[in-house]
């Protein structure tokens, strides 16, 4: 069973550009990735697409389909009508290289500033000693392919390219609240995460949970636990006077 | 590294493309819908603090319990207790209202709801906001929401006194329908507030190890459970608070008049 679906395909270089129109075969089973791959081989040689595993995993056929951020491998055709105009762009949050292929390492830069993993420097490595219920949590978020779309659709920076300088994205507020909640670390990581990393900045709409292609709860499970201990550290009377009566250390419980 | 000022090379470099969206699903009915049920209840709470028959017994309105004023029937004051005397002249739901309304207010669902629906920011997943620009809860007056968790401590107080007015329903008439919609209301305004984000960090998401704390892990594992459904347990609270106010104001004002009542 195969039919000619009517595609749109944003084109350029650099940001200038268009979307161009084609009509293209569609046979069962396929996927948005496939058929970007036949407009290649047949009407468009010089398409431009950012692809590897075609399964889902690697995180780097991130574009937006009917204006929505989807992997490309893994919408199916069968999601649509036949007669129903397909619009492909790239990620609108990133600069253009060209066509579907967008320059992502505004989030590269972002993962570097936050400090890494940092254990207490009495345990040596092989010497953690973790039970399971005390990473589950941040288990789920070790499930990160980086496709960065949530980055993408987080309107902070979707609509307002002069905040990136000052917000890490979901993505990397997420890795944050992860080491945070690490048994093993030392780091503090509240009030960085709302002064250098914008947390404040969310306003938990939730876009990065909606897009996520691996289900991560990010606003549930990371942002808004995250957003909660900033309170317990800069905004909560009641824990900072419960901390100096007890003399109990704040950062890690 | 990424130029990232506002007239930067790299803001010319996105994909310039003039929609504001290219989605072509409805993407404007969750907007819309969640504006339309908020300004219902908005303009139903207000109306609610005005009216003045809250009380029928044994059925108290839940939008005018507890009743702290010497106004109040006594029948209606919370162990017979009226902190406000004589001089209290407004309506007393006045009084109370705020911890609640409060509470929904600085919601992490309701925020959601409200910043999409009536403050399009954004209106939905990958639907330019109109506002040119944007500080969220990063300063005031947004950074205030960071209050919530003070409304939570609230809010078990208030569903307690909900509880409350329910179990005196139940003795005061045990087969009466109003009694049975005060239970449910109860039930669900309760289980509301359990499920709220800053119960679940402080009944154990703030800790580390859990490990060392089972019991807090285990109760973080139940409101956990109830959490995951937040914004329905929201939603349904709301339609039955307003819902069991309406009834009890309806009995009141004997528009509402069948034997069971
Ligand atoms: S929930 Fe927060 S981080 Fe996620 S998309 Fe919305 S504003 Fe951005
Ligand atoms: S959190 Fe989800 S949406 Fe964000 S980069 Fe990872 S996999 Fe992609
Ligand atoms: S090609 Fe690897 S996720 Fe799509
Ligand atoms: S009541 Fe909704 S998060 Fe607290």
């Amino acid at each position: 069973m195969s039919y000619k679906a009517k595609f749109r395909v944003w084109r350029g270089e650099g940001g200038e550009g268009k979307l161009e129109d084609f009509t293209v075969e569609v046979n069962e089973g396929e996927v948005v990735l496939d058929i970007i791959h036949r407009l290649q081989a047949t009407q468009a040689p010089d398409l431009a697409v950012r692809w590897n595993c075609k399964a889902g995993k690697c995180g780097s056929c991130s574009m937006e389909i009917n204006g929505r951020p989807k992997l490309g491998c893994m919408t199916r055709m069968s999601t649509f009508t036949e007669d129903e105009t397909i619009t492909v762009t790239p990620m609108r949050t990133f600069p253009v290289i060209k066509d579907l292929v967008t320059d992502v390492s505004f989030n590269y830069q972002k993962a570097r500033e936050i400090p890494s993993f940092t254990p207490p420097s009495d345990v040596k490595p092989g010497e953690y000693r973790m039970q399971q219920i005390d990473v589950e949590r941040s288990q789920e978020f070790r499930k990160c392919i980086e496709c960065f779309m949530c980055n993408n659709v987080c309107h902070v920076i979707r609509d307002h390219e002069e905040n990136k300088p000052g917000f890490a994205g979901p993505r990397f507020l997420m890795r944050i609240a992860e080491l945070d909640m690490h048994p093993y670390d030392v780091a503090d990581r509240k009030d960085s995460a709302q002064e250098e990393h914008g947390l404040g900045y969310c306003n938990i709409t939730k876009c990065c949970t909606e897009v996520c292609p691996e289900h991560i709860k990010i606003t549930d499970n990371a942002l808004i636990p995250m957003k909660e201990r900033v309170v317990d550290r800069k905004y909560d009377p009641l824990v900072w006077l419960g901390n100096k009566i007890f003399k109990r250390s704040s950062s890690k419980s | 590294m990424t130029q990232t000022t506002a007239d930067s090379p790299a803001r010319r470099q996105r994909a310039q493309i003039k929609e504001r969206t290219l989605r072509t699903d409805q993407w404007w009915r969750y907007p819309l819908i969640t504006f339309i049920i908020f300004t219902a209840f908005l303009v139903y709470a207000t109306w609610a603090i005005f009216d003045t028959s809250y009380f029928v017994s044994p059925y108290h309105a839940p939008f005018a319990s507890p009743c702290l004023a010497t106004s109040c029937p006594p029948e209606s004051r919370l162990f017979g207790f009226a902190p406000f005397g004589d001089w209290y002249t407004l309506p007393p739901g006045l009084l109370i209202l705020g911890l609640p309304a409060g509470f929904r207010f600085t919601c992490y669902y309701y925020r959601k709801a409200y910043y999409r629906g009536f403050w399009l920011s954004p209106p939905a997943c990958g639907v330019n906001e109109p506002h040119s620009k944007y500080t969220g809860e990063s300063r005031f007056p947004l950074i205030l929401q960071n209050v919530h968790r003070y409304f939570f401590y609230a809010a078990i107080v208030v569903g307690l006194v909900l509880a409350i007015d329910a179990v005196k329903a139940l003795i005061g008439n045990p087969t009466g329908l109003g009694t049975w919609i005060l239970i449910v209301n109860a039930v669900l305004i309760n289980l509301y507030t359990l499920s709220c984000h800053s119960c679940r960090h402080i009944t154990a998401g703030r800790l580390n190890h859990f490990s060392k704390h089972p019991v807090r892990y285990k109760a973080w594992g139940f409101v956990s459970k109830l959490n995951a459904k937040h914004q329905e347990l929201a939603l349904i609270s709301m339609f039955s608070v307003m819902g069991a106010d309406l009834y009890v104001r309806l009995v009141a004002k004997g528009i509402i008049n069948f034997p069971f009542a």
